[in-house]
């Protein structure tokens, strides 16, 4: 049964582009036919992010007006075979977002894909709107801050009472906590708000933990999503992330601080 | 001369009734859509008496076949009770086929759980008593009382007729930016309560967890509502419009404590809870 996955925070600025890049990654590496699907119309991230940005002819809102198939839109990614990209429109703005032709392209690729994975727009208006809409599984990406944590309950607000599984009674859309750029030191310091403090107000399960680092930003630079980058803690953590998705039984990392070791101590150093 | 025992009672009761809004004077177009909707619930309209809302035709010149729409009606089971809004001309006619007149009474939202463009249920809610409201308590108050000083002067309306309706039960969490309203009903709540989150009821309120947005109990001005929450975090409380937010953080007294909010006087009053009574 192909699912359809869209990744929200409602809070700019957290991770959402930089999560659905390598989730997305993540589920084509482990064998599962993807598309993954820009919805910030207006402002074009995603095919960055997965450096596929000088291959973009026509976008979604081409697909949506009937201009061209959703197949001439579709491209695919350049590190792996089962991953391909819908992106957004630089143009255009999030009213061109029809909910019902957006209804359409996902019935359409539901035909060949197993997982559609929606990069929702920040703010909880129509673009936001429409990616989540039609999902039957949501990545709730917050940052270890108040306001990060009270914009996803917004989401979440939404999600159980305005998207098509609640509109229809249907079983309500199945919600992941991800928590990014978590930084166990800042927590321990008390500067941060922890794991447990954001569970604790959200209340729903999680599904992972995406350490804080500066090689997210290089990766992003140089069109490569994060789960691709060697001997790197963001890369790891995102595989596990992929894993819990699938079902795995892993444990969470990368939570608490690392004790810093003789040398370490000894010389500085990171 | 022994006394007759009465034969009759007049009660006043307030019943659910099903109102059929009419959008056009076209009547005909009313009973082909009808019968369709009937087609495909068969026993949606069985037998329960139906109040004709006129409120959209009030304009409409045309006269209204009322004889031959309720023939229609009762071909299918529906039984109209009378007629509510409307011109005067319509409601004429409609007492001539032997429809009664219902009085139109304001609009209100039903029980919502909604997340955005909530209609203000506020009409009902009496207005905050202005900005005299004082956050926190004195902490030396004796009988751990906590009060909202300058309570306004203005006394209370008289409490609406309370409607008996079932209690309105929420499991799931109420939400930044939801709002819940239980009408004419009391509310619980089981799950969390996050700030920015909103109860109302015109009854009591009962949470069975952390309340951490705002709770406004006997909003239609019942001064005897009551709150009482399993955790007490939250930003405002208010009975029958006389409101208390906690500027300087909760009082310890009850901060995080099993709780009970009731008004005395024009006093918002939070006491603790003790389970060992």
């Amino acid at each position: 049964m192909p699912k359809i996955i869209v990744v929200t925070s409602g809070k700019g600025g957290v991770g959402k582009t930089t999560t659905s890049a390598s989730f997305a990654s993540g589920l084509a590496l482990r064998g599962n036919k993807t598309v993954v699907i820009d919805f910030d119309v207006g402002l074009r991230n995603l095919d960055l992010i997965m450096g596929c940005e000088r291959r973009v002819v026509y976008d979604i809102i081409n697909v949506i007006n009937n201009e061209v198939s959703l197949k001439q839109a579709l491209i695919k990614d350049k590190h792996c075979d089962n991953l391909y990209v819908l992106p957004a429109s630089q143009t255009r703005d999030k009213d061109a977002l029809n909910l019902e032709a957006v209804g359409r392209i996902l019935d359409e690729l539901k035909e060949s894909f197993d997982c559609i994975v929606c990069d929702s727009p920040a703010g909880i208006e129509h673009g936001a709107f429409s990616a989540m809409y039609y999902a039957d599984e949501a990545l709730i990406v917050t940052n270890p801050e108040v306001s990060s944590v009270r914009d996803s309950d917004r989401i979440l607000g939404i999600l159980a009472a305005k998207s098509k599984r609640a509109v229809e009674g249907l079983d309500p859309v199945k919600e992941h906590l991800l928590v990014t750029r978590y930084d166990p030191k800042r927590v321990a310091a008390g500067e941060m708000l922890s794991v447990d403090d954001i569970q604790e107000i959200l209340r729903i399960p999680l599904i992972g933990v995406i350490p804080e680092s500066e090689s997210v930003l290089q990766a992003s630079n140089s069109g490569t999503p994060a789960i691709h980058l060697e001997k790197s803690d963001v890369a790891e953590a995102y595989r596990d992330l992929v894993a819990r998705f699938m079902g795995d039984e892993v444990p969470m990392r990368f939570t608490t601080a690392e004790k810093a070791g003789f040398l370490k101590r000894l010389f500085g150093g990171r | 001369m022994p006394r007759e025992e009465p034969a009759f009672k007049i009660k006043n009761s307030n019943l659910p009734v099903l109102i059929l809004h009419l959008k056009t004077p076209d009547l005909e177009q009313v009973k082909q859509q009808l019968e369709t909707r009937l087609k495909q619930m068969p026993d949606f309209f069985a037998h329960t008496p139906i109040v004709l809302g006129l409120t959209d035709l009030a304009d409409a010149e045309s006269a209204l076949d009322f004889v031959d729409l309720l023939a229609f009606m009762q071909t299918n089971r529906m039984h109209a009770a009378g007629i509510q809004g409307g011109s005067p001309a319509q409601q004429e006619a409609a007492t001539k086929a032997g429809l009664g007149l219902i009085p139109t009474t304001p609009q209100r939202p039903a029980p919502i759980v909604e997340t955005e463009q909530a209609p203000e249920p506020v009409p009902e809610i009496r207005p905050a008593p202005s900005p005299h409201y004082v956050g926190p308590a004195q902490p030396d108050l004796p009988g751990l009382e906590i009060e909202a000083d300058a309570a306004p002067a203005i006394p209370p309306e008289q409490p609406a007729p309370v409607e008996t309706r079932p209690t309105l039960v929420i499991d799931k969490p109420v939400r930044t930016g939801q709002r819940i309203y239980a009408e004419g009903a009391n509310l619980v709540v089981l799950a969390i309560v996050n700030a920015g989150a909103e109860l109302i009821a015109d009854g009591d309120i009962h949470i069975y967890a952390p309340l951490r947005g705002r709770a406004l109990a006997g909003a239609r001005g019942n001064t005897a509502a009551r709150i009482y929450v399993q955790s007490m975090e939250a930003e405002l409380v208010a009975i029958a419009g006389y409101f208390q937010v906690f500027d300087e953080g909760i009082p310890d007294t009850v901060r995080g404590k099993f709780s009970q909010i009731f008004l005395e006087g024009e006093k918002v009053v939070i006491n603790p809870i003790s389970s060992k009574r």
